[in-house]
């Protein structure tokens, strides 16, 4: 696994409180990792200040998958 | 009217973490102040409050695991941390978790708190103005929110009665009371959980009321001496946190289904002083009219009451309310004791009146006026006892709480056994 999946997952284990092995590729926040909307929108804080990136809302709103979140800050980052 | 008794209680002081190991260090006399350990107190004037002492959850310590995940807790000030756990206690020991949606649309809550999330407040203003709007959590809101405990708690047993939050700084925790009864007696609700939150201890806090010249800023050296209500060397209160909450049921209600009943809810009264912020009107007529207003709607007398539980702060506000108590008492003082129970505590703020209820309920079920302590050199001649460093084991059937805040709002509750 990359570097930035790592540390997708680490974030993710941290805020949602799900158990590392759950944090699959195709898992959902809100239907597979119970997150809820609240949830979601400081997952994404979180992502922008690992990262040092910028995640635009319109593009928040399409990051809805562990997967989604390792694919957008690989590319820009 | 529909009676209302009280059926269950929950309790997070600065002496520990539940209600009957707070009420076993009141007794002996403990106090639960201390140097400031929540923040940097070097800045501030005042170097001591009374905290919540936090540990592993043996021997009295608040273990904030216990009451909520880690990733939950997160996402709430302290303030809601603390009514949430008091929630769970006093729900547990009134045996109330019912299943049955019937249970939970007739179940509601009303949990208050002074301020709310002062501290998040306060940080989150430091990170907006350091790093900009984005970086602001979307928990910020909802978990600075003072209505949030109510929020919480319903959401959490599923009660989907009256949802409701009092907002009357050092009175809060007595008007939720007193208004949660009443939705009671008029048929609103069966059963209401109620009462305050406060965790007001943080630099903003300290700094916000040492500025209004309220706390005490002298005793550095000793600050289990600072709160000395109506001691010649009083100088302020001391800040205290934590929560007290009660479980309220309609009599018959309780009867029902057998549970343990402490005390009746008798009479409630309210007032304003119309006077001044933060200084109660210098003859206390605002705290006498709520006395007297409580005391009528039990139909009591004041020759009735044994025990007085005071707003005694611990400042120069002490002798206006023992004036006032006196003048609703008359040659009645002679038989009364009156403590303030912030001697040992300090001033929970928002959940003052409702932990101080508490603290009523239990003299009542013991038998056992709580003591004032510090009060080693009184700054008044009392005709009734302040029950000085010592409790006092005395009858007791009835029994009255006062609570007054800024903005000259009073609040008294009388409280008695039940008697069918």
């Amino acid at each position: 696994m990359s570097d930035v999946a790592d540390r997708v997952k680490k974030i993710v284990v941290e805020h949602l409180g799900v158990e590392e092995d759950k944090v699959t590729e195709s898992a959902s926040f809100i239907d597979d990792l119970g997150a809820d909307s609240l949830d979601t929108v400081e997952l994404v804080m979180a992502f922008e200040e690992e990262f040092g990136i910028e995640i635009p809302d319109d593009a928040a709103e399409t990051i809805q998958t562990f997967g989604d979140a390792v694919k957008f800050i690989t590319e820009a980052s | 009217m529909r009676r209302v008794v009280v059926t269950g209680l929950g309790m997070v002081s600065p002496l520990a973490c539940g209600v009957e190991e707070t009420w076993k260090r009141i007794l002996d006399g403990q106090s639960g102040a201390g140097p400031i350990t929540k923040f940097d107190a070097s800045r501030v004037t005042t170097k001591y409050a009374c905290e919540v002492p936090l540990g592993d959850g043996s021997d009295g310590t608040f273990n904030p695991d216990d009451w909520m995940l880690p990733k939950e807790r997160r996402k709430v000030d302290d303030f809601i941390l603390y009514g949430i756990a008091a929630s769970d206690m006093a729900l547990k020991d009134a045996g109330w978790l019912p299943e049955e949606e019937e249970d939970k649309l007739r179940t509601g809550v009303m949990i208050g708190s002074g301020i709310g999330g002062l501290s998040s407040i306060a940080d989150t203003a430091v990170l907006l103005h350091e790093r900009g709007p984005r970086r602001v959590s979307p928990f910020f809101i909802p978990g600075s929110l003072i209505n949030l405990i109510s929020g919480q708690v319903s959401i959490k047993y599923g009660f989907k009665g009256p949802n409701h939050a009092v907002v009357t700084a050092c009175s809060t925790g007595a008007h939720a009371i007193g208004d949660a009864s009443r939705l009671i007696q008029l048929g609103d609700a069966d059963v209401m959980v109620a009462g305050g939150a406060e965790a007001a201890i943080c630099e903003i806090g300290i700094a916000g009321f040492n500025a209004c010249k309220a706390l005490s800023t002298k005793r550095e050296d000793d600050p289990q001496a600072a709160s000395r209500p109506y001691d010649e060397d009083r100088d302020g209160f001391v800040m205290g946190e934590g929560a007290g909450i009660v479980v309220l049921e309609e009599y018959e209600h309780a009867k029902a289904r057998g549970a343990k009943i402490y005390a009746e809810v008798l009479g409630y009264g309210l007032s304003g002083d119309a006077y001044h912020i933060t200084a109660p009107s210098e003859d206390g007529d605002g705290g006498f009219r709520a006395m007297e207003a409580a005391l009528a709607r039990a139909g009591l007398e004041p020759a009735d009451v044994d025990y007085i539980n005071a707003h005694g702060t611990s400042t120069m506000a002490d002798a206006v309310e023992l004036k006032a108590v006196e003048r609703l008492l008359g040659d009645a003082a002679e038989k009364v004791t009156m403590s303030s129970t912030k001697s040992s505590i300090g001033h929970l703020l928002g959940a003052a009146g409702a932990v101080e209820a508490i603290f009523c309920v239990l003299a009542m079920r013991d038998q056992i006026a709580p003591p004032t302590i510090n009060l080693d050199n009184p700054a008044v001649k009392p005709r009734l006892s302040l029950a000085a460093n010592k409790a006092e084991e005395r009858e007791i059937n009835v029994v009255l709480s006062n609570s007054f805040g800024f903005g000259g709002t009073n609040a008294s509750l009388v409280m008695g056994k039940v008697t069918d």
